[in-house]
């Protein structure tokens, strides 16, 4: 059976380029980059080359760059990071109601120690208002954390507005950019961002690995104690393969990030039209602009998004939902319900994300077998009425 | 992605009984009250005894997997029995439900015991 992966925002394989670079590194080249004799520092040097890539990507200079676990290691540190170290200035964050569950489980731990937590409402398209943020700034303000790219519907923020804001008024600004990091480009400059968060295992890297962006004179508590790498930020050894990896699959997003950007928005694009003009009642979740190059989120209405996801997964398609039947609290995803989606519709929800290996045939074999999907589960729905006008 | 059984995706990819009846004796429509989910279970009776039953379901794989065992269950079923059917059986019957999806189960059950009552109560009526 044809399979076709359409949930690159979930993971995405790696590069056999990448795999290749990372190899050496478990083996022949096994060295501590802590350690002063030749097997230590030729590790070194991968890894720095690896930060120089990074760094020359968003426009960063390399000891701005901290490797990590991953993402929510890079969003935790980030956030705990910043309200510890600036705890006595103020107790003050904000964010806003549709992050990721790194930055919201982050917030809310928190706020049982002691901190206050805004959260920043969205439109129907679920951006933010930069407005609301400049409004929830107070004198006890510390830390706000918005991200780039909304990993459920796509909506891109307008960070660098927020950053400017944060600037003005002195607060340090945060970004998870897990989800946009490698497609669209990203310049940490004209983000006006502080912190920035992404991932390996999104770009074609290994997972296991991430970067936290600090800017020059931001400072955080840090939470790994030891050996006092990464410029006593984050002790722990070097994942030395992880690293190089992870500088590969940058290396290889850079060479063609403007032609590879384009080629998913046109793939997005038609693969959005092709879902709304086939099956009625449907709609576009997020904004349909600003929103992730790769990002395809549709509500069909009167079924629900386990038995869709099922009945595709049977085709050999997959992609994810914001469905409560999926979640393990059985709730709709926050974010469905931050856009204003009532239950039903956040039900119906599909999420399709595109990526390097999809083609322009993959779109065309999706959007051809979902409507017979839909139309089989409509006809057990008690909700859908056939003879509707 | 849920554990399902092999049975309950049997069920899933060809439920029996999907529909309505025409003239129905009890109908059971319930509203899962953990995830939002609705099942509609309509029953036909002749002599005490459960002819047809047919369902409509908008829910996951496993409340459309045990909405379609129910209905198979009951066919040929007086009231008496069917009204002791619980939704442990039923799982039971698919082979077993991943522990998140019991209570999609007893939506299941809900809707049939809302239909054997409303049988019931027509019946009172019609006396
Ligand atoms: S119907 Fe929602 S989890 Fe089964």
């Amino acid at each position: 059976m044809k399979r076709i992966y359409m949930d690159y925002a979930a993971t995405t394989p790696v590069d056999t380029r990448v795999l290749a670079a990372m190899l050496p590194f478990f083996n022949d080249n096994f060295g501590n980059p802590s350690s002063l004799h030749a097997f230590g520092q030729e590790a070194k040097r991968a890894v720095e080359k690896a930060r120089d890539t990074i760094a020359a990507y968003i426009g960063a200079s390399p000891e701005e760059i901290v490797f990590t676990s991953g993402g929510t290691e890079s969003d935790n540190c980030a956030i705990k990071g910043v309200a510890y170290a600036k705890k006595d200035k103020g107790n003050h964050i904000i964010t806003s109601s549709i992050e990721h569950h790194a930055v919201l489980e982050s917030c809310r731990f928190l706020e049982e120690n002691g901190f206050e937590v805004t959260s920043v409402p969205v439109d129907a398209d679920g951006l933010v208002d930069p407005s609301d943020v400049e409004k929830a700034i107070t004198d006890r303000t510390t830390l706000i954390s918005i991200m780039h790219g909304n990993n459920e519907i796509g909506t891109m923020q307008p960070v660098a507005e927020i950053g400017d804001i944060a600037r003005r008024r002195g607060v340090v600004f945060h970004t998870d950019a897990v989800q946009s990091f490698g497609c669209p480009p990203i310049d940490i400059d004209g983000m006006n961002v502080d912190l920035l968060s992404a991932s390996g295992h999104k770009i074609y890297g290994p997972k296991g690995v991430g970067i936290l962006y600090i800017r020059k004179g931001t400072r955080i508590q840090p939470f790994m104690h030891g050996g006092g790498q990464e410029r006593g930020r984050r002790a722990s050894t070097h994942n030395v393969p992880g690293i190089v990896g992870m500088g590969k699959a940058v290396e290889l997003a850079m060479a063609d990030m403007d032609q590879e950007t384009d080629r998913l928005i046109s793939l997005r694009d038609r693969m959005i039209r092709g879902i709304l003009e086939n099956i009625d009642d449907s709609r576009l979740n997020g904004h349909p602009l600003r929103r992730l190059p790769n990002n395809v989120n549709v509500s069909i209405e009167y079924v629900e998004g386990e038995s869709l996801l099922l009945s595709l997964d049977m085709e050999g398609i997959a992609c994810s939902t914001g469905s409560a039947c999926t979640s393990s609290n059985l709730e709709p995803s926050h974010v469905m319900m931050a856009i204003g989606l009532p239950h039903e519709t956040a039900h119906g929800s599909l999420r399709f994300t595109l990526g390097r290996y999809t083609s322009e045939e993959d779109i065309e074999y999706v959007t051809g077998i979902l409507p017979g999907i839909v139309k089989r589960l409509r006809a057990m729905s008690p909700l859908y009425k056939e003879d509707r006008i | 992605m849920q554990e399902y059984s092999e049975k309950v995706m049997e069920h899933f990819r060809n439920p029996r009984n999907v529909g309505e009846i025409k003239n129905p004796d009890g109908v059971g429509k319930v509203g899962n009250p953990v995830c939002g989910d609705i099942m509609e279970l309509q029953i036909k009776v002749e002599d005490g005894v459960i002819v047809d039953a047919r369902f409509k379901t908008f829910g996951c794989g496993a409340a459309i997997a045990t909405s379609s065992m129910v209905t198979e269950l009951i066919k040929g079923k007086t009231i008496d029995e069917a009204s002791k059917i619980s939704n442990h059986a039923v799982a039971e019957a698919l082979g077993g439900l991943p522990p998140i999806k019991m209570h999609c189960s007893v939506l299941a059950e809900e809707a049939l015991t809302k239909a054997i009552e409303d049988y019931r109560r027509r019946g009172e009526g019609r006396r």
